[in-house]
């Protein structure tokens, strides 16, 4: 696969197709697999890389890579094409400057989640079949993919692009995972019981802004959460009501158009899971507003920015009888 | 209801200034009785109110937190409303979700004609909250310091 992808960049590098290829290369480890950009087949052949690391969502670079002039290729796995759609629905890409390339995805893994079934030191991964190898330095190990996949994967919207001008591979096809499992178990329990979740997760975030940095939902030039006057301007929280509202208004600037990608949990350091938060949002949309999937599209309004007149009330949150 | 002996709670409400802020200055000219502890902030239109505003709120002391607008339809921009109400549902249902009691959030929708409105929606949310007792779990303990 990764050569498939090195020769088809290198073409198009060639034929004056694209000037730079938005890709993946091995980072200090094998397994810190970081977007890079390419401006020559040498370059490509050092550096680029395509593996079961390379979870990075790349369509985030181009906001800005889309306006340097040129043409720049990036490669999209199928979750990745959500988030460029959205990103196309907000003019913040131009699109005539990017060559999008669909490349398939059989799941990513990474190394916490490795860490997590006693796997460290690793030096390389591949994928073989349905299963993962990995060398490490105590010798090789081969697990299930789907047990090593991260957790998002496990969820996966499925291996359809909705984007791209040309595709490498098969089409695949759209799946129904079972997204909303957690935060129904979440709602379930009591109102005590959920604040003493949520305490034990936000209280651990260190608010080194990660998680905003990489959503691609997320590409304000001016955050709310880099102002000053604002009260939640980047540092750490001083006490648990920050820790709060850094949360709800993380994940409420993206409400309606979080396309569930899973970006924010994957680099979150202190393992916060985010996309509890951000999958409440669009059960929420899904069941007040109707189904909504961000990113499956690139035109149309999304649930914020609308509305009928035969809206719930907000009372139907309040009024709701049960768990306390 | 159970009440709170001797606790009195902070209430902010955000009120339109087409409607319900009219609606509450209804109130007053008829001497209607609704509790001191409701601390009214005009805004131009209840779509006006963003998310933070309702948490800060709730850091800089309130117990409860209710924004009224202009009834459904009859928003003098139009359409505000509308988009105020989707944001509060989802606003209001992610701090449920949090764990912060639900009953401390209210949107009601009072115009210009409905002072009795107005103030008995006041007194039924101060009750409310009066029972829920002090706001502890979205409480801001440097904005409590005096
Ligand atoms: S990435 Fe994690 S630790 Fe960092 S700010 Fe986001 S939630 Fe907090
Ligand atoms: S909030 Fe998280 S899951 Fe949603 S678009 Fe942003 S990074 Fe992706």
């Amino acid at each position: 696969m990764q050569s498939q992808l090195i020769e088809r960049a290198k073409a198009l590098l060639a034929d004056g197709t694209v000037d730079r290829v938005l890709g993946w290369k091995a980072g200090e480890f094998a397994y810190d697999m970081t977007p890079a950009l390419f401006s020559s087949a040498q370059e490509l052949d050092e550096g680029f890389a395509y593996d079961a690391f390379c979870g990075a969502n790349l369509s985030k670079y181009l906001v800005k890579e889309s306006r340097k002039g040129g043409r720049v290729l990036a490669f999209l796995k199928p979750c990745d094409t959500y988030s460029m759609n959205q990103l196309l629905k907000e003019h913040r890409i131009l699109r005539e400057n990017v060559y999008l390339i669909g490349v398939p995805c059989q799941g990513k893994t990474d190394v916490e989640t490795l860490r997590a079934l006693g796997i460290t030191s690793i030096t390389a991964a591949r994928q073989e079949g349905e299963d993962l190898v990995v060398e490490t330095l105590y010798g090789q190990r081969r697990i299930p993919l789907a047990e090593a996949m991260a957790e998002r994967c496990k969820a996966c919207k499925g291996k359809k692009h909705m984007i791209y001008d040309e595709r490498i591979g098969e089409e695949g096809e759209l799946e129904n995972p079972d997204r909303f499992g957690q935060v129904a178990a979440l709602e379930a329990m009591s109102s005590e019981e959920r604040f003493a979740f949520w305490r034990g997760e936000l209280s651990r975030c260190i608010r080194c802004n990660a998680c905003r940095n990489v959503c691609p939902a997320c590409t304000c030039e001016q955050c709310v959460f880099d102002n000053p006057a604002s009260g939640v301007d980047n540092k750490a929280a001083a006490t648990s009501f920050e820790e709060n509202m850094f949360h709800i208004i993380r994940a409420f600037h993206v409400a309606g158009r979080c396309t569930d990608c899973g970006e924010c949990s994957r680099v979150c350091p202190q393992r916060i899971p985010l996309h509890l938060l951000n999958r409440k949002f669009i059960k929420d949309i899904n069941t007040f507003y109707g189904e909504y999937q961000a990113g499956e599209e690139a035109e149309g309004r999304t649930p914020l920015t609308a509305y009928t007149e035969g809206d719930v009330e907000p009372s139907v949150v309040y009024t709701k009888g049960g768990n306390d | 209801m159970q009440v709170n002996e001797g606790f009195k709670p902070t209430i902010v409400a955000f009120c339109c200034n087409w409607c319900s802020y009219a609606g509450a200055d209804l109130a007053g000219t008829n001497r209607l009785q609704y509790p001191a502890d409701v601390k009214i902030i005009r805004v131009p239109c209840s779509c006006r109110v963003n998310p933070l505003f309702i948490l800060r709120a709730f850091q800089r002391g309130a117990d409860g937190v209710i924004l009224c607008g202009c009834h459904p339809g009859d928003c003098h921009y139009t359409t505000g409303n509308y988009y105020a109400r989707r944001r509060m549902t989802l606003l209001f249902s992610m701090l449920d979700y949090l764990g912060i009691e639900r009953e401390r959030t209210r949107v009601e929708w009072v115009s210009a004609a409905e002072g009795v409105k107005f103030a008995a929606t006041m007194n039924d949310f101060v009750s409310t909250v009066t029972a829920l007792g002090e706001n502890k779990r979205l409480e801001d303990l440097r904005c409590k310091a005096n």
